[in-house]
């Protein structure tokens, strides 16, 4: 398992303090974010593949400072987005998967082989040559899913990846994502997603305010949520 | 929009075989060929040729209608115009010049896959180099063109349900600044993505 360090880690963007101080060790397999809209939540999980780079502190990944090594880092962390019409930047499925080879040194042949066995795993090798902006919504997600899997990387960091998705879609997500070898960082709003992670972070206005199992972490958040707004 | 980014069906043709580079050149000097069509004789054979085409690559009268829909109004004032302007003669073989020409660069998309044309155009850019031009990345931004026509479209008709919905389907600005601003969004989150995916630079 990769090692992520936040050390004392604040982002202002905008003017805006978005984290206040985050400081965390993950080594565990499943680590899930959970957190209000605004709450943070979407920065952390961007800081652990240098898009955003913290205004102080710093973030380790594997030894690895983001704000140095971001290329490094980058090649390290797969990252899956929200809205996967976001991610896809080929114009087909196929193509997209492909993208994510480029300058790995692999021959024609390779990549080809690569993108079929990735396609294939995801049940997504019929629609190989299709249009990307011809899949539904979930297999969007897993084209998006299988682009940052073909490369292998050692941590996944998907930030609610299941937001747009209906829910035989959303099930279909999770449970690949909880297949997966690699460490996945998963921030969510769907809590029943969290169930069987290893450690679950509250974050809420930029901090980390509750940090454990989710038997723990989502009854706080619960009672976090009903709470008046201040 | 399926028509501009789809990659080959896997079509057994011998057009859909023919190597996109090829496929190029032919459209190219056909695309010549065409402008010294100056007769109805030679309309005539242009509009054989590209519907014999089509049958060779084995698509439908469908797929051929399909290519050369988007021009049909444009077509119509353009008839208007040559007729009052040149005659009858001269205008329609003139529009059938051009509708010949779109249908035949339709038939090169419909029957290469979008990769093929990157290689192609990228393969062929390559002695651009001296004067410093990337092909690589030429070759990624019309591959990234391509993929935002559909995304654009979506936005484009979520925009103007909005706006229905609303009651204002009259007022360019509430359909202008909407898509704009969506534009920008989905132009920073490209961004994002192709660094995310190792395209630092």
């Amino acid at each position: 398992m990769s090692e992520i360090v936040l050390d004392d880690v604040h982002v202002r963007r905008e003017g805006r303090h978005v984290l206040r101080g985050v400081s965390v060790r993950l080594t565990e397999r499943r680590v899930a974010v959970i957190g209000a809209n605004g709450s943070g939540k979407s920065t952390l999980a961007r800081l652990l593949n240098g898009l955003v780079t913290p205004t102080s502190g710093r973030v380790l990944v594997d030894g690895l400072d983001v704000r140095r090594h971001g290329r490094a880092v980058r090649r390290r962390v797969g990252f899956v987005f929200t809205d996967p019409d976001a991610q896809i930047v080929m114009p087909t499925v196929a193509e997209d998967v492909a993208f994510s080879l480029r300058g790995s040194g692999l021959s024609r042949a390779q990549v080809r082989d690569r993108v079929a066995a990735e396609l294939a795993r995801h049940g997504l090798a019929d629609h190989a040559d299709h249009p990307a902006h011809l899949l539904s919504g979930g297999q969007k997600q897993l084209l998006a899913l299988s682009s940052v899997l073909v490369t292998a990387p050692d941590l996944v960091v998907a930030d609610e990846p299941t937001t747009l998705l209906d829910l035989r879609n959303t099930r279909l997500i999770a449970d690949r994502l909880a297949a997966l070898e690699q460490q996945v960082v998963l921030v969510t709003h769907d809590l029943d997603l969290v169930d069987g992670y290893d450690r679950v972070l509250v974050v809420d206005e930029g901090r980390v305010v509750v940090d454990d199992v989710p038997a723990v972490a989502v009854p706080a958040y619960r009672t976090l949520m009903a709470a008046p707004v201040r | 929009m399926t028509g501009t980014t789809s990659a080959a069906p896997t079509g057994g043709s011998p057009v859909h075989r023919l190597g996109a580079g090829p496929k190029l050149v032919a459209l190219c000097l056909c695309s010549l060929a065409l402008l010294g069509v100056h007769g109805p004789l030679g309309a005539g054979v242009a509009v054989v040729g590209v519907v014999a085409l089509h049958a060779l690559a084995r698509l439908g009268p469908r797929v051929l209608w399909a290519h050369v829909r988007p021009l049909r109004w444009v077509v119509v004032c353009l008839l208007a115009v040559q007729w009052w302007l040149l005659g009858p003669v001269e205008a329609v073989v003139l529009s059938t010049r051009l509708v010949a020409l779109v249908a035949l660069a339709g038939l090169v998309t419909a029957t290469t896959a979008t990769q093929d044309v990157l290689d192609t155009l990228e393969h062929a850019l390559r002695p651009g180099r001296r004067w410093g031009v990337d092909p690589e990345r030429v070759a990624l931004v019309l591959a990234l063109t391509l993929r935002s026509v559909p995304v654009l479209a979506d936005l484009a008709a979520r925009v103007r349900d909005a706006q229905r919905a609303r009651g204002r389907e009259a007022d360019v600005r509430a359909f202008a600044v909407p898509l704009v601003v969506g534009s920008l969004r989905r132009a920073d989150a490209l961004g994002e993505a192709l660094r995310a995916r190792g395209l630092d630079d």
